[in-house]
């Protein structure tokens, strides 16, 4: 039998029973589109994360305090029951003698009522230096970040969100003003044109002023954490061993802080998002071989139904094999096809998501159309061998005699 | 032509075996026209099933064109169904999805002929049978008539040696019967062996030979 009349054949078939076929259709792509849209969501979780990482330049280091490790139990301190000391601008300050680095960025953070005019709202608050601008990638609207700021000098100034700006001082210039931030004022220097968050802080209803003026407004000298820009990404194992031998040196010997590299917490989201993407295709697969079964049980309804054509077929010279092809032929153009319209569907939702959630990048992976279309093919093949067989194998006098 | 020798067909219904064929010899030779009575369970059917090799002998020869087909397996029988044997049914046995030519053509594709020279033989098949003009139609846009003639076409288009007809006008009213039988009766005109199961008396006594069935045993064989 030549290619042709075996796709004919098994294509009338197809065509000769619309509602069946259909519901075939129907049952694959829903597995496809699933595999599509779940590892879209997947594949978008994980560009959303790193790239909120790579956004904050790969050259960084944070230095956090306190570490989750048993020390040995030879130190007085641990003899007393000390608690982890403080990580403080003085520590943040002592960094400075490494060459390696570029900017130093300590962070404070916690919350206050900020005044203007009458007008009060609970904002959020960070301390930092002018180098925070450059390790987090923040970007100015107008006018300066902290101008005049320095790790040891804290002029009274403090830059706002946008949010901030138009909540507190309405139609009002907000730059120049004086901001009552708790129990302190600052004078506005500039507002912030970033749109997304900074260690959790949503940029356009921060209020951000010197570091030493927040550790005063909120009474605690501990910093947050220290963010750290390498000149170069080949120096950041060197200083990481450098900052850990100084702030020990100042910590009485004790190493109370950790040091975490900015790239290999962006890799190990990676990994954890790329398994998890696969862990999702492979859970939307399962609706893929379920389709599959499927197609398998409705194929032997066929086959019975159809022992008259098939009892015929034989009696005209049709041999095994080919009775045998016909119906895996069905099979496979039954999930082939159910697998193109399932990738059409799932990348026209997809396309849908995007404009519904623009936040959110909805991103299918290549490999998930690819692996869904081939899972389909396979499980056409797989689940269409049982019923062909049982067609081919039929006595053709029972078969004639069966069902007309 | 056919040659069938101590041949034997037995069921196993239960514990009970039953001889549908038992020990039947018979020799029909080329262009004849033979046809086979009986009263149910006779084994006329059977005996069709078995000289058209969608039944295998339990035991006996049966040497058709030369070749004993006793030893065949699913494979060399079909491509004997193929090239050698006819088939008109008493339910015609149509592709209900495929046109009057399609259903023609289906023997041609499933052997593998080219579509050129599948076209000039389902056009010669179909003008054969008077249906020239009804090769587009679905089987259930023809009369009975109509549609078992469309089924002898399909069952001359690979020139068989032999044409097995079961019934040939069981499900048709009379005038389309009589209309399939000269059209049946030319094709053995025509040198191609014809062997028909019958009910029908009349039919019967239309050919040159009358076979009577009882039991699975031949109890009449008469030149008419």
């Amino acid at each position: 039998m030549r290619f042709y009349d075996l796709i004919f054949l098994a294509f009338s078939t197809l065509v000769r029973y619309p509602l069946r076929t259909l519901m075939l259709l129907i049952a694959t792509s829903i597995g496809v589109m699933a595999v599509i849209l779940l590892t879209a969501v997947g594949e978008g979780a994980r560009d959303y994360i790193t790239g909120e990482f790579r956004d904050m330049g790969t050259n960084l280091l944070i230095v956090i305090p306190g570490k989750n490790e048993t020390s040995g139990g030879g130190s007085p301190a641990d003899l007393a029951g000390v608690a982890p000391r403080d990580l403080t601008v003085e520590d943040a300050i002592s960094l400075r003698q490494i060459e390696a680095i570029k900017n130093i960025a300590p962070i404070v953070i916690g919350e206050t009522p900020a005044q203007f005019n009458g007008l009060e709202r609970s904002v959020p608050i960070i301390g930092t230096t002018p180098s925070f601008l450059a390790v987090r990638k923040w970007e100015m609207a107008t006018g300066n970040f902290l101008p005049g700021v320095t790790l040891d000098r804290s002029p009274p100034v403090c830059v706002i969100g946008k949010e901030v700006e138009s909540e507190l001082f309405g139609k009002n210039k907000a730059i120049g003003q004086w901001l009552r931030v708790g129990d302190r004022r600052c004078r506005v220097t500039g507002i912030i044109g970033t749109e997304g968050r900074a260690v959790g802080i949503d940029a356009q209803k921060v209020v951000v002023m010197p570091v030493s003026l927040a550790t005063a407004l909120f009474n605690r000298p501990s910093l947050f954490r220290i963010g750290i820009e390498a000149r170069n990404t080949w120096e950041m194992e060197q200083i990481k061993k450098d900052i850990i031998r100084i702030i020990k040196k100042r910590h009485q010997g004790k190493e109370d802080i950790t040091v975490i590299r900015q790239d290999s917490v962006m890799k190990s989201f990676d990994n954890i998002f790329n398994v998890l993407t696969m862990a999702l295709g492979s859970i939307a697969s399962i609706s893929l071989f379920v389709a599959g079964i499927l197609i398998m049980n409705v194929m032997l309804v066929a086959v019975s139904q159809r022992q008259a054509e098939i009892g015929l077929l034989k009696a005209i010279g049709a041999k095994n094999n080919q009775i045998n092809h016909l119906f895996i032929t069905e099979a496979i153009i039954l999930s082939g096809s159910g697998a193109l319209l399932g990738l059409v569907l799932g990348h026209t939702v997809t396309q849908i998501l995007k404009v519904a959630f623009p936040t959110f990048n909805f991103l299918p992976p290549l490999w998930a159309s690819f692996v869904s279309l081939l899972v389909a093919l396979i499980s056409g093949v797989v689940f269409g061998l049982l019923p062909a067989r049982r067609a081919a194998k039929l006595d053709p006098v029972i078969a004639l005699s069966g069902n007309k | 032509m056919i040659n069938l020798e101590n041949l034997c067909r037995h069921f196993e219904v239960g514990n009970q075996v039953v001889r549908a064929l038992d020990e039947v010899d018979l020799v029909i030779n080329k262009k004849e026209y033979v046809s086979i009575m009986g009263v149910s369970g006779s084994g006329k059917s059977t005996l069709l099933n078995i000289l058209g090799l969608l039944d295998t002998p339990t035991s006996g020869d049966y040497v058709l064109s030369g070749i004993n087909t006793s030893k065949m397996n699913d494979d060399e029988m079909a491509h004997i169904r193929s090239t050698k044997i006819g088939f008109v049914f008493q339910s015609f046995h149509l592709i209900p999805r495929l046109t009057a030519a399609e259903n023609v053509e289906m023997p041609m594709v499933l052997s593998g002929l080219n579509p050129k020279e599948r076209q000039e033989k389902v056009d010669n098949a179909l003008a054969r049978v008077s249906l020239t003009d009804r090769s587009d139609h679905r089987p259930e846009q023809l009369s009975g008539g109509q549609r078992q003639r469309v089924a002898i076409a399909r069952s001359i288009v690979m020139e068989p040696d032999v044409l097995l007809a079961d019934e040939p006008t069981g499900n048709l009213d009379s005038s389309s019967s009589k209309e399939i039988i000269k059209l049946i009766e030319e094709l053995n005109q025509g040198g191609l062996t014809l062997v028909v199961v019958t009910h029908d008396k009349d039919l019967g006594r239309r050919s040159n030979r009358l076979i009577e069935l009882l039991d699975g045993k031949i109890i009449n064989d008469n030149q008419n």
